[in-house]
């Protein structure tokens, strides 16, 4: 199965064990990701918070690239995720905003929605029963904290994810891996995103109180799908905390027995190897 | 009609009321004041006015106070006002919307850092079809003064790596100029 892949400018810099576990786990799931020749920058939050019509137009650059390559497209990263689905939503729904994308971009909208969050079309495309069919290394007796943050859940009408304050598709996935998703509140609670480095004290306060109710709940780990997040939950913590926070793709590659999950624990601000390990070694 | 105000009374400034909704897409005026949104909000207590008090400035035509407020730039934008309104209403695009006003009216920005910052992001995006972390980032350092803020988080995350020491710039360059030139002119589209 081919899959356009939209990694996203974190997953080329701070999330880059993130890109190489999605690509591995894909390969382990028998799709082929190809990677969008000319992928630009979705503009993230600096792009809405900012100028309406450039929150649209950088997004519809790369849509217009989708619809050339004539696949499905999976996006890791939440905000990407957020901001190509809106943009995809509004030229579908907005005819006024299509046309004026199509002119300036010069190109014919077929109006074919495309874009998926990553963890959702695992979970829902190909299906948590197939994935857990591969499992070589069930993640016994780890207790994980799903979170969710905003992006891939919120607006429910964009994401069309199964609740904006309850969602189950990771929780599901990592019961299906072998892990115990534990209950707790803040899976979809904000970290503090975009404003890491323009307001850090905030963020350190908003990720902290994320990672001290996931282990007030029990949590061994928390695990994530948006590099932000995952950034904000490593570099923004109060010292002495070192739960561990984890891609969801990293727990994939470890429960399907791929060689090259070692690989990745390096890569993370909060060394995660511990957990990892015990995991490994059962 | 006027209001009362802290600064004395005031004209009803309902162009700006209209401006708003017509901006978001957002009805306005459907807002009842439960308050739900506020408190729901994980940044109140760093911006100076609610999420619900917004709501009503927008309704009482208060521009002045809302475009230079500190509120609209702490909005991180998470979506949980929005996503839990009794009557629908997205807050987080009525938030865009004010600031996009606050922007081409040339307020200074309540947050002066945080405005700067996506300055800083954009104008990465606009020169290499990408977001550079490292350059931006130090873009950013250099004009907001925070230059030895993170400084050690810096360094490890360049020795893991994480931060790539040279742009990766995107052939499609023509294209992304465009559409910054575009959204640039207020008057073609919306």
């Amino acid at each position: 199965m081919k899959l356009a892949y939209y990694p996203g400018c974190s997953l080329e810099a701070t999330a880059k064990e993130f890109d190489s576990s999605v690509r591995a786990v894909s390969k382990a799931l028998d799709i082929e990701l190809v990677e969008i020749p000319e992928w630009t920058c979705c503009g993230a939050t600096s792009a809405h918070a900012t100028n309406h019509k450039l929150s649209i137009g950088l997004p519809a650059l790369t849509i217009k690239q989708i619809q050339n390559l004539g696949l499905d497209c999976v996006v890791p990263c939440s905000a990407c995720f957020n901001r190509l689905k809106t943009t995809e939503y509004q030229m579908i729904h907005d005819a006024e905003i299509r046309q004026e994308m199509e002119k300036v971009l010069n190109f014919k909208y077929d109006g074919q929605p495309r874009v998926y969050d990553l963890l959702a079309y695992f979970v829902e495309k190909i299906g948590i029963k197939n994935i857990s069919q591969k499992v070589q290394k069930p993640l016994k007796g780890l207790k994980i904290a799903c979170y969710y943050g905003c992006l891939s859940v919120r607006p429910g009408h964009i994401t069309e994810i199964d609740s904006t304050e309850n969602p189950m598709q990771m929780d599901n996935l990592l019961k299906a891996l072998g892990a115990t998703p534990i209950n707790w509140s803040y899976k979809v609670d904000c970290c503090g995103a975009g404003h890491s480095v323009s307001k850090p004290a905030m963020v350190t306060n908003l990720s902290g109180n994320i990672l001290a109710k996931a282990r007030e709940a029990g949590a061994d780990a928390v695990v994530n799908s948006c590099p932000l997040c995952q950034t904000n939950l490593e570099m923004r913590r109060p010292q002495g905390e070192d739960i561990p926070v984890f891609f969801f793709t990293e727990l994939m590659g470890l429960a399907l027995g791929l060689p090259e999950a070692g690989n990745w624990w390096s890569k993370h601000l909060v060394d995660p190897s511990k957990v990892a390990n015990a995991i490994q070694a059962g | 009609m006027y209001i009362i105000t802290e600064g004395g009374p005031k004209a009803l400034d309902l162009n700006f009321t209209k401006e708003v909704s017509k901006r978001s897409g957002e009805d306005i005026q459907a807002c009842y004041q439960c308050q739900k949104c506020a408190s729901g909000c994980p940044i109140a207590e760093y911006g100076e006015i609610d999420t619900n008090q917004v709501l009503r400035m927008i309704q009482f035509g208060l521009k002045d106070e809302l475009l230079k407020s500190k509120a609209i730039w702490v909005c991180v934008g998470c979506e949980t006002c929005g996503a839990r309104c009794p009557n629908g209403i997205r807050i987080a695009a009525v938030m865009d919307a004010l600031r996009e006003m606050a922007i081409e009216e040339g307020v200074a920005p309540g947050e002066k850092d945080i405005y700067l910052f996506h300055q800083c992001f954009l104008d990465s995006v606009k020169s290499l079809g990408r977001t550079h972390e490292g350059s931006m980032l130090m873009k950013y350092k250099l004009k907001s003064g925070h230059l030895l803020e993170d400084v050690g988080v810096g360094i490890k995350m360049f020795l893991k790596g994480k931060l790539a020491l040279f742009p990766h710039s995107v052939p499609s360059k023509t294209e992304v100029r465009r559409i910054f030139d575009w959204a640039k002119n207020k008057k073609s589209g919306n």
